[in-house]
């Protein structure tokens, strides 16, 4: 029996406008689902229809091919581990984790040695007498996941769970969430607005904006083939170019900015202004033009500031003729590594590197 | 702290020490002395417990404070019941102007003095009040209908006196509740009602206790009402005090009863306290 979740054609409107406007997606049993927008986008409001707190004007939830709508929340096979997490704090750890089994009907004995074993598969052993305060937030984190996970429920409903931890908790979290996923096999439908967290633990990820889906995929779908330019704006980091079209040829165009710019690029799409999104790590550093070889692009400026961020490093670089700033990323190692503001360099980039979109009507 | 801030500070101080002492202190340590004097002669007093002892000595007074204690406790509860409800709905349900609205609806009977809000329940129950003319009007009985003066009365005019002040920490307590934690309650399989006892309850308890505290403390230290609605027949406890210092002169031994209520009535609390696992100073930081 597959657990699997379908949404189709759900809209949900309030006063007016719509804060999901038909969506519709599959996620097969056992894998990680994210979906991914900014805030307001509306991922929300389609999590708490998928919980049962809010019902869609339009459209169906189906669980295992059974509907689930009119069910109330507490009859639905699906948990949520909440933002803030939502742990009682009127219990203790071993109570948190009893409080659905207690509420499924299973009685006195059954239930401690149950919650012993999924407090010693999520690494919290021993920890069922601790109260919820005297928790490390990673701690509760795993208390709240195992509080869902022991009623083995279809589905597991994360929304930003890890957006109150800091960086290097959260760094951790995210490959521990992505191994207790596996571990357990339990299908987990994930809502951020950080593309790293959906990029990192995911199978597919949706990214949504304005109660639409913009493009579902893979991680790697999503980062190399964006299919619309507000995918390729918020997943990752990109440098944003847009120009009118001037000459085209057998699946190239040449686009020339506003500042006066010409730019290659590959693409067969209809229109007379485009818009270009290069990855920063597409585009290549040198001390001289011919270092660039055989790229379609290939400009020279003058470097303006340098921002070092460890692996992350990248540097801004003012173009010659037009005086336009790009940001280019800095690789940590080899020749580039001595570079000084007030240098002159070459940057460049292939024709197939970026990822380009038709602009207006 | 340098000298002047401490001046400042005991400045700032003054008119609550002047307050507490003058009007709370003094009288009290001076009913204390009066309550341990006995009457040897007209105008000869000696020190001694008797007053105390009649309390014990005379079964009509501990009946009436027990009888009191035991209404006190019937009246907190029916408060409680009453009140959860309209406090869930203002602190979860009511947003906005509505919740300002509902707020102040319940604040604006105490704008009146409770002897007026008591004269209004005799308004209604009385034999030729409102409530016995709409059931004569409406043909449920043939001739008048007396419904003040028993205990029923008492318990509808003190719960309706005590309803703010537990309205008040149930609303505060309420506000902090996190929906979160209703909805995951929910999420997790809990039925409302396994929400409401495990979750929603534990959650307001220090506002419960606190509210249940001050009501208790206000109905069995309460006079007007007690006495008015309950008429002659009421046995309450403040009147037994109210006879010995104004009917029958008699300042030590209302002195010392007014001492037996307040102890008795803090060892009840403290009682209540123990016996439902609450703390007192927990209760009093949440709420």
């Amino acid at each position: 029996m597959n657990k699997d979740l379908d949404v189709s054609g759900v809209v949900k409107s309030f006063g007016g406008s719509a804060a999901v406007d038909d969506v519709s997606f599959h996620v097969p049993e056992g894998s990680f689902f994210s979906i991914l927008g900014p805030s307001g986008c509306g991922k929300t409001t389609l999590m708490r229809m998928i919980a049962g707190f809010i019902e869609p004007d339009v459209g169906s939830i189906a669980v295992a091919g059974r509907s689930i709508l009119g069910l109330p929340p507490n009859r639905r096979p699906v948990n949520m581990v909440f933002q803030n997490l939502a742990l009682f704090p009127m219990m203790n750890v071993a109570e948190n984790i009893a409080y659905g089994l207690k509420c499924r009907g299973e009685t006195g004995g059954a239930i401690a040695p149950w919650v012993e074993r999924i407090l010693g598969r999520v690494g919290l052993a021993g920890f069922g007498d601790r109260r919820v305060d005297q928790l490390s937030g990673g701690q509760k984190q795993r208390v709240a996941i195992a509080r869902c996970l022991v009623l083995e429920p279809a589905l597991v409903l994360l929304d930003e769970p890890l957006g109150a931890l800091d960086l290097k908790l959260r760094e951790h979290m995210k490959i521990e969430l992505k191994q207790l996923q596996a571990e357990f096999g339990t299908t987990f439908a994930y809502i951020t607005h950080d593309q790293s967290e959906a990029l990192v633990m995911s199978d597919q990820v949706a990214v949504m904006a304005r109660a639409r889906f913009e493009q579902v995929g893979t991680p790697r779908d999503l980062y190399y083939r964006p299919a619309t330019p507000f995918v390729a704006g918020f997943v990752g980091q990109s440098v944003r170019w847009s120009g009118r079209v001037e000459q085209r040829s057998g699946g190239w165009v040449l686009l020339r900015t506003a500042e006066g710019l010409p730019i290659v690029a590959a693409w067969d799409g209809a229109g007379a202004d485009a818009e270009l999104f290069v990855r920063p790590e597409a585009t290549q550093l040198a001390r001289t033009e011919a270092e660039l070889g055989p790229l379609e692009n290939r400009f020279q400026g003058s470097l303006t500031s340098l921002l070092f961020d460890g692996a992350a490093s990248s540097v801004l670089i003012e173009e010659q003729s037009t005086k336009v700033e790009v940001r280019v990323a800095l690789p940590q190692s080899g020749p580039m590594q001595r570079l000084a503001p007030g240098d002159t360099v070459w940057f460049g980039w292939a024709g197939e590197a970026g990822a380009c979109f038709a602009v207006g009507p | 702290m340098s000298g002047a801030t401490r001046l400042s500070t005991f400045l700032l101080f003054c008119p609550a020490l002047l307050w507490l002492g003058l009007l709370i202190v003094a009288p009290l340590v001076d009913m204390g002395a009066l309550s341990v004097s006995e009457r040897v002669s007209s105008d000869e007093f000696r020190y001694g417990l008797a007053n105390y002892a009649t309390f014990f000595d005379e079964p009509v007074y501990w009946q009436t404070f027990a009888r009191t204690a035991g209404f006190a406790v019937i009246v907190t509860a029916a408060t409680l019941f009453v009140a959860f409800p309209v406090a869930l709905y203002i602190a979860k349900q009511a947003r906005g102007v509505g919740r300002a609205a509902l707020f102040t609806l319940s604040l604006l009977p105490f704008w009146v003095s409770e002897l007026v809000r008591t004269l209004g329940w005799m308004n209604l129950l009385r034999e030729s009040g409102l409530i016995s003319g709409l059931l004569q009007w409406l043909g449920v009985t043939s001739g008048r209908v007396e419904l003040l003066y028993n205990d029923g009365a008492m318990l509808v005019g003190l719960v309706y006196g005590g309803l703010l002040f537990m309205l008040i920490p149930l609303i505060n307590a309420l506000d902090s509740l996190d929906d979160h934690l209703v909805e995951a309650g929910l999420d997790l399989g809990g039925s409302r009602f396994t929400v409401m006892r495990r979750i929603i309850i534990p959650h307001a308890m220090p506002g419960i206790v606190a509210g249940s505290i001050v009501v208790f403390m206000l109905t069995i230290g309460n006079f007007a009402t007690a006495v008015l609605l309950g008429g002659k027949n009421s046995l309450w406890f403040t009147r037994a005090i109210y006879d010995q210092f104004i009917t029958r002169f008699d300042w030590p031994q209302g002195a010392a009863f007014g001492f037996m209520l307040l102890g008795l009535s803090s060892v009840l609390v403290w009682l209540g306290l123990k016996l439902t696992g609450q703390s007192l100073t927990r209760s009093l930081q949440q709420s």
